[in-house]
C-alpha cells in the first residue's frame, strides 16, 4: 500500500499551488472548506519524501509550509482570540486563510484553460495549412549571429571595456549591481522602442564593468534566443543591434 | 462573377491566414499602371460580402464532406486539412515528435493570454513558482513578446501573447479562450481589493475548543 502511495504522490508538481490543489482533490474536499490540518500534514509529508529522495524542494514550497503551518496555528487559537486576529487582519491584510483560498480558486482556473490549451494544441497538430505547417522557414536558423561572428563581437565588447576604464577614474563609484536578466529585459525593451541600436549605444551609459558584461552577456544571451541579431554593414565598421524578425 | 470562387483561389494560394481587410484589398487595391480588365467592378466590394462568401465556403466544404475546412486563426482565414488526416499529412510532411509546450509553460501562458500586458511578477503571483526559464521557452518560441512597461516602481517590462501564440492553438482571438470574462472579472475584483467570498463558508467551528484544565 505504502509503494502505491508514493507513485501517487511522486507526480511531478508544478509548484506548491498545484501540490496543494492535488492534496485537496486527493481528499475530496471542497476547496473553500480545506482541512487544513490534515492538508498540511500531507503537504509536510510530501516535501519529507522529496527530501528523502534528495529532490531539489524550491524556495517556493518551503513558503508555502510556512504558509500553511500559520494558518493552522491560528485555527488553534481559542475562538475569542481568533476573532481578535481575524479583527487585526481586516485592517492590515488579508486573513492568510482566504489569500490562499483565493490563490487556490484562481490557480485552478488557469490550469483548467492550460489543459484545455493543451488539448488544442494536440489538435492543432493533426491540422496542415497548404503550406505544410511552417516547416519551410530555415536559414536564418543556422546563422544566429546574423552577418557577423562571435569574435567581431567580443571585439567590440573588448574596445568598450577599454573606454570605460578610461572612464571610470573620473568618476565616482556606485555600489550597484545588475543583473544580466535585467539587462536582456532592458536591451529587448530598447529595441521594442526603437527598432534598432548600436553595439556602443548600449553601453554608453554603463557606470562600471561589472555593468558592461551583465550587458554583453545578455546581448549574448539574446543572440542565442534568436530574439536580436547583430549585424555590420561594413567590414569592421559599427556593429547594430536589431530585433530579430518574428 | 461571384466573389466567392475568387476568394476561395486567394485563400487556395495565400501562405498565411488572410483577414477580411486583406482579402478586400484585393479587390479594391490599384496602383498598376494598367490594371486587368478583369480587376474593374469589384473595387466596391465589402468586408460583410467577403466575410458572407467565406462563411459559405465554409458550408460547401461541409456538405461536399471535403477533407480540408476554411479555418478561421488568428484573425485570419486560411484552408487547412481535417484534423482526422493528420496522420497521413505527419507521414508526408515527417513530422515526428512535434515539440509540445510543457504543462507549465502552457500554464503560465495562460495566464499570460487572460491577464496581458503582465508582468514577471504578477505571473509569479498566481503560480506561486518562479517563471524565468519558461518565460524564456516562450519568447524563444516566438509565443510571447514584450509589449512594453507597466508604470509600478522599476518600470517592470510587460508580456503578451503574439499572432503566433494564436496559430499555434489555433484560437480566433482571445476572445476564442475559454471563460475570459469571468478571469478577466476575477482580477477585476481582486483590484478592488472586495472582502473575500462570504464569511458562511468559515471553518466549521474547531473540532470542541479545548476544554481548558479538562485532565480529570
Amino acid at each position: 500500500m505504502v509503494e502505491n502511495d508514493y507513485k501517487v504522490r511522486l507526480e511531478i508538481f508544478e509548484g506548491p499551488l498545484d501540490l496543494l490543489l492535488y492534496l485537496i482533490k486527493k481528499t475530496e474536499v471542497d476547496i473553500y472548506d480545506i482541512p487544513i490540518e490534515k492538508v498540511t500534514k500531507q503537504y509536510l509529508e510530501y516535501l519529507q519524501l522529496m527530501r528523502m529522495l534528495n529532490l531539489d524542494i524550491a524556495g517556493e514550497f518551503l513558503v508555502m509550509a510556512a504558509t500553511l503551518m500559520l494558518i493552522k496555528s491560528r485555527m488553534l487559537l481559542p475562538a475569542e482570540e481568533r476573532a481578535e486576529q481575524q479583527a487585526r487582519d481586516e485592517t492590515e491584510e488579508e486573513e492568510p486563510r482566504w489569500a490562499l483560498i483565493r490563490q487556490l480558486v484562481e490557480y485552478k482556473k488557469f490550469k483548467d484553460v492550460a489543459a484545455h490549451l493543451g488539448k488544442r494544441e494536440l489538435m492543432q497538430e493533426q491540422v496542415f495549412p497548404r503550406h505544410g505547417g511552417g516547416e519551410i522557414e530555415t536559414g536564418s536558423a543556422e546563422l544566429p549571429l546574423g552577418d557577423i561572428s562571435i569574435f567581431d563581437l567580443i571585439n567590440a565588447f573588448n574596445e568598450t571595456l577599454k573606454r570605460a576604464a578610461r572612464r571610470e577614474n573620473l568618476r565616482e563609484i556606485f555600489e550597484e549591481t545588475f543583473s544580466v536578466s535585467d539587462k536582456l529585459e532592458e536591451i529587448l525593451w530598447t529595441l521594442s522602442e526603437k527598432g534598432a541600436v548600436r553595439f556602443h549605444d548600449l553601453f554608453a551609459h554603463a557606470a562600471s564593468r561589472g555593468e558592461i558584461v551583465a550587458t554583453f552577456l545578455a546581448l549574448l544571451e539574446l543572440i542565442r534566443l534568436k530574439q536580436i541579431r547583430a549585424r555590420q554593414r561594413v567590414h569592421f565598421g559599427e556593429i547594430e543591434i536589431v530585433k530579430a524578425a518574428a | 462573377m461571384n466573389i466567392k470562387p475568387i476568394i476561395e483561389a486567394l485563400l487556395f494560394a495565400a501562405r498565411k491566414p488572410l483577414s477580411p481587410k486583406e482579402l478586400r484589398a484585393v479587390f479594391t487595391g490599384g496602383g498598376d499602371e494598367k490594371p486587368d480588365p478583369a480587376l474593374a467592378g469589384y473595387k466596391r466590394v465589402k468586408e460583410a460580402e467577403i466575410a458572407g462568401a467565406i462563411e459559405e465556403l465554409k458550408v460547401d466544404y461541409i456538405n461536399d464532406d471535403r477533407s480540408f475546412m476554411v479555418a478561421e486563426v488568428a484573425g485570419g482565414f486560411q484552408i487547412v486539412s481535417k484534423p482526422d488526416f493528420g496522420p497521413w499529412l505527419k507521414r508526408l510532411l515527417n513530422v515526428d515528435r512535434p515539440q509540445r509546450l510543457s504543462p507549465s509553460a502552457l500554464e503560465t501562458l495562460a495566464i499570460i493570454a487572460y491577464r496581458q500586458p503582465i508582468t514577471r511578477n504578477e505571473m509569479e503571483a498566481v503560480r506561486g513558482v518562479n517563471v524565468d526559464g519558461v518565460l524564456r521557452t516562450l519568447l524563444e518560441r516566438g509565443l510571447v513578446k514584450i509589449t512594453g512597461r507597466s508604470g509600478l516602481p522599476g518600470k517592470p517590462i510587460q508580456y503578451g501573447t503574439t499572432q503566433a501564440f494564436l496559430e499555434h492553438f489555433g484560437l480566433r482571438d482571445l476572445e476564442d479562450l475559454p471563460a475570459i470574462e469571468e478571469l478577466r472579472r476575477l482580477e477585476a475584483k481582486k483590484q478592488q481589493a472586495v472582502p473575500p467570498p462570504a464569511p458562511a463558508a468559515e471553518p466549521p467551528a474547531p473540532p470542541t475548543p479545548l476544554p481548558s484544565g479538562g485532565n480529570p
